[in-house]
């Protein structure tokens, strides 16, 4: 029994959520969750199933790995073929595609990738390497940025010379309000991501909720806290009443957490970032601040700056933003699948394309 | 009698010769008689071998044989509950019994990378000797070669097995059947998690041991008392989804696993919550899949119970034939989602 | 994103105050865990990890309330 954790995956719990969503239910709603994990859990506990037609659940940019720009994994998988680096990643990244291969393939090569599950071990992996440069693909929106700034600043502290960061850390709200300035949008309410808002808290979702008139329910990653947050959006979309609910208490803190807040911007500071599929969100990316620029990878090899296309039939960008689903792609199951994947949605597993194929038995041909 | 490694003998390989493997160690020579009879032989010691052939000769066998071929390249080759040596044998032993055959003989060819510790080959050897006798299956040939450093990974070992079919059994993937239970021996996930948690930059303080086992025992007890089971197989590389799936398409049937009774065991659940990653697609070496009547289920169970392989045996779910050709699963919330194959082998993730 | 696991301290390392880490145990599994942003932690808590650090720690009597409210919207019409 994981304490925590198995008792938001009841039966029961979800059986009295979809009672009550049934019975406030008056018409139907959209609402858009930009969270990979919060997608991933959609499609592994077939939510949809469970809950009225009536409520329409489309799936944002929430995976920082599907939007991480394709120059951006260029830069890493150029980096992994130089003989004196080591490039380290978290596992997520190693089988997107860049425009001619992934990181998996440069290992195949003969290039050194290492795996690492907390940005700290990229750290020993430095220190147990001296002759060696030691680059850490920095991917993650808020919730994984305060802990590479940590790796960063003990970095500093100890001195280390060879270690560096390629940094593509990506911010959401910035994300939300670019979905909601499109005039097409179909979004009628918002689960913000939980573990994003348990570091950086609810101020910004409460003046986006405000400008943009809509509900925004801050919610977790168990079926049983998204059929929560589910319910408290719905409540708040049949009273006409937009504003930010927190659904997930037992993490998250209007505040947020002040002191990883803290060493975010001591450490990174915003900067116009292009989401892979959507084109150039401003503010939306994060940068090492002067303090810690020479631990930036990009200037430290004067990596190029190139701009490159997805292939054509990659329908990302309208996935990404909700405007189709992943059947609606004619490449979707044919050209495009996880083990030939044409874009990031298709190989991330938290990407919406990679989790309807693997969840779904319908739409496939 | 074959040494029991628990008696801590020192590698025979007098220190003072050499401490690591040669290229000269495969060269058939000197070196490669030194290992074969003072390594070797003394763990492997059955009348097969002393037979001193080129390969060995077998006495006739009564009814079909079963075949089977591995290479164990894993690494780390020393892991908590186990080593590559014991993987060897046990994966080549299940192999066999998932064919319906009684283990009899195992050929064993070893590939050394040049430097390896000869302190390690002796362990490994031993390993390998204690598995085997645990199993019952006689090592009746053998090979070794040494490759230049760089140009292996420490050791690579390669088996075939031999086994004689039990007559009056036919199983097959094809013979999963609508209305057929789902029984697994125990808990899922251990050995893959085990492998992976003592990589670099993956390491957990864990008491999460590889479950690899030698299964003939047990099964041949089921496949005795009751043949009219219709599908075994051994859910190893690419976990109970991979082998579930594989005989869905077989069969052209539907299997509906029920979440709530997989048994994964709380170290490996943790591993997994952590990493990202789903024990259904994980590795198992002492696991086995029995397919059959369910009116026959829980006989089997007591059978199983039995022995220690299959204490924890237990049914995980059900064929139909509402979605025939995929693997699906009831959730603990109560809905019906699909546990497709995955293309590659599952990473660990942040998202 | 982001996958954050709820696990339980069982001993805590001040030897470095700038990096104040703990012992954290996941069912079974127990990994290092950097708890430098959680205040005030004891051994006994439960924190939220998500790549080796720790985001919060896991507020016991929001989750009851939740939990409760939960069991309770079985039962009668009360919404959380």
């Amino acid at each position: 029994m994981l304490k925590h954790l198995d008792e938001y995956r009841d039966k029961r719990l979800a059986e009295n959520l979809v009672r009550s969503i049934e019975s406030t239910l008056t018409r139907p709603w959209t609402i858009m969750e930009i969270c990979g994990g919060q997608t991933h859990s959609i499609m592994r506990y077939n939510l949809q199933e469970l809950l009225p037609n009536e409520i329409s659940l489309i799936h944002g940019p929430g995976c920082p790995v599907c939007v991480t720009p394709i120059e951006l994994i260029d830069q890493a998988v150029e980096l992994g073929r130089q003989t004196d680096v080591i490039l380290v990643s978290f596992g997520d990244m190693l089988r997107v595609p860049g425009s001619k291969e992934d990181l998996l393939s440069v290992k195949a090569q003969g290039g050194e990738v290492k795996m690492v599950y907390a940005p700290l071990d990229a750290l020993e992996i430095a220190e147990k390497n001296p002759e060696k440069e030691v680059v850490f693909f920095g991917v993650g929106f808020e919730t994984t940025a305060p802990a590479v700034a940590l790796a960063v600043k003990q970095a500093q502290i100890r001195g280390l010379e060879n270690f560096s960061v390629l940094v593509s850390h990506v911010l959401v709200p910035p994300a939300i309000k670019a979905l909601l300035e499109d005039k097409q949008n179909r979004i009628d309410g918002f689960l913000a991501a939980g573990h994003v808002c348990t570091i950086m808290g609810t101020a910004e979702y409460i003046s986006l909720a405000e400008s943009y008139q809509i509900p925004i329910v801050v919610t977790g990653f168990e079926p049983v806290d998204i059929l929560l947050g589910i319910q408290k959006c719905i409540i708040l979309l049949e009273q006409n009443h937009p504003g930010v609910e927190n659904a997930y208490p037992r993490s998250v803190k209007p505040e947020g957490n002040p002191a990883a807040k803290k060493i975010l911007k001591e450490v990174f500071t915003p900067v116009d970032r292009r989401w892979r599929g959507i084109g150039t969100i401003p503010q939306s990316g994060l940068k090492l601040t002067a303090a810690y620029q020479k631990f930036d990878a990009s200037a430290r090899f004067r990596l190029q700056h190139t701009t490159a296309e997805e292939p054509e039939l990659c329908l990302a960008g309208e996935i990404l933003t909700g405007r189709k689903k992943p059947p609606d792609c004619p490449a979707f199951g044919n050209q495009c699948k996880p083990d030939n994947p044409l874009g990031a949605p298709m190989v991330s597993s938290e990407g919406a394309c990679a989790a309807y194929y693997r969840y779904q038995k319908t739409d496939r041909s | 009698m074959n040494p029991d490694p628990k008696q801590g003998l020192q590698c025979p390989i007098p220190k003072s010769d050499y401490k690591n493997v040669l290229l000269a160690h495969g060269g058939g020579g000197k070196l490669t008689k030194q290992l074969i009879d003072q390594m070797f032989y003394p763990c492997f010691e059955n009348v097969f071998l002393r037979q001193g052939h080129d390969g060995s000769i077998l006495p006739p066998i009564e009814g079909k044989l079963a075949m089977t071929t591995d290479s164990f390249v894993v690494d780390p080759i020393f892991f908590p509950g186990g080593d590559i040596g014991e993987l060897a044998v046990n994966g080549t032993v299940n192999d066999l019994t998932c064919c319906g055959a009684e283990a009899l003989y195992i050929s064993l060819a070893f590939i050394l990378e040049e430097g390896f510790p000869l302190d390690d080959l002796w362990k490994i050897v031993q390993s390998i000797a204690l598995s085997a006798n645990r199993a019952g299956i006689k090592i009746v040939t053998g090979d070794t070669k040494v490759v230049e450093k760089g140009k292996g990974d420490k050791i690579y070992i390669n088996t075939t097995g031999i086994g004689r079919i039990l007559p009056g059994l036919d199983i097959a993937p094809q013979h999963c059947r609508e209305g057929d239970a789902v029984i697994i021996n125990g808990t899922i996930g251990d050995h893959g998690i085990a492998i992976m948690t003592e990589r670099e930059g993956l390491t957990f303080e864990s008491t999460i041991k590889s479950d690899t086992l030698a299964l003939n025992t047990m099964m041949l007890e089921v496949f005795r008392k009751k043949p009219g089971i219709h599908v075994v197989r051994d859910p190893t590389r690419g976990g109970v989804a991979s082998a579930l799936n594989e005989i869905c398409l077989s069969s052209d049937t539907g299997i509906r696993l029920v979440e709530e009774k997989l048994p994964i065991n709380d170290g490996v659940r943790g591993a997994c919550e952590v990493m990202g990653l789903d024990p259904l697609y994980v590795a198992n070496e002492g696991k086995v899949l029995v397919i059959l009547p369910e009116n026959e289920a829980d006989e089997v169970l007591s059978i199983m119970r039995a022995f220690d392989a299959g204490s924890q045996s237990r049914i995980i779910g059900s064929v139909n034939g509402k979605h025939p050709g995929i693997l699906h699963m009831q959730t603990t919330i109560g809905s019906t989602r699909i546990v497709d194959m995955i293309s590659g082998e599952q990473l660990p993730r942040i998202c | 994103m982001c996958l954050a696991v709820p696990g339980k301290i069982l001993s805590i390392d001040e030897s470095n105050p700038e990096l104040l880490m703990a012992r954290v145990q996941f069912g079974e599994a127990i990994r290092e865990i950097c708890i430098q942003w959680v205040e005030g932690v004891e051994i006994g808590d439960y924190i939220l990890a998500h790549v080796g650090t720790a985001l919060s720690k896991i507020d016991e009597a929001d989750a009851k309330f939740t939990l409760d409210a939960l069991r309770e919207m079985g039962t009668s019409e009360s919404d959380l």
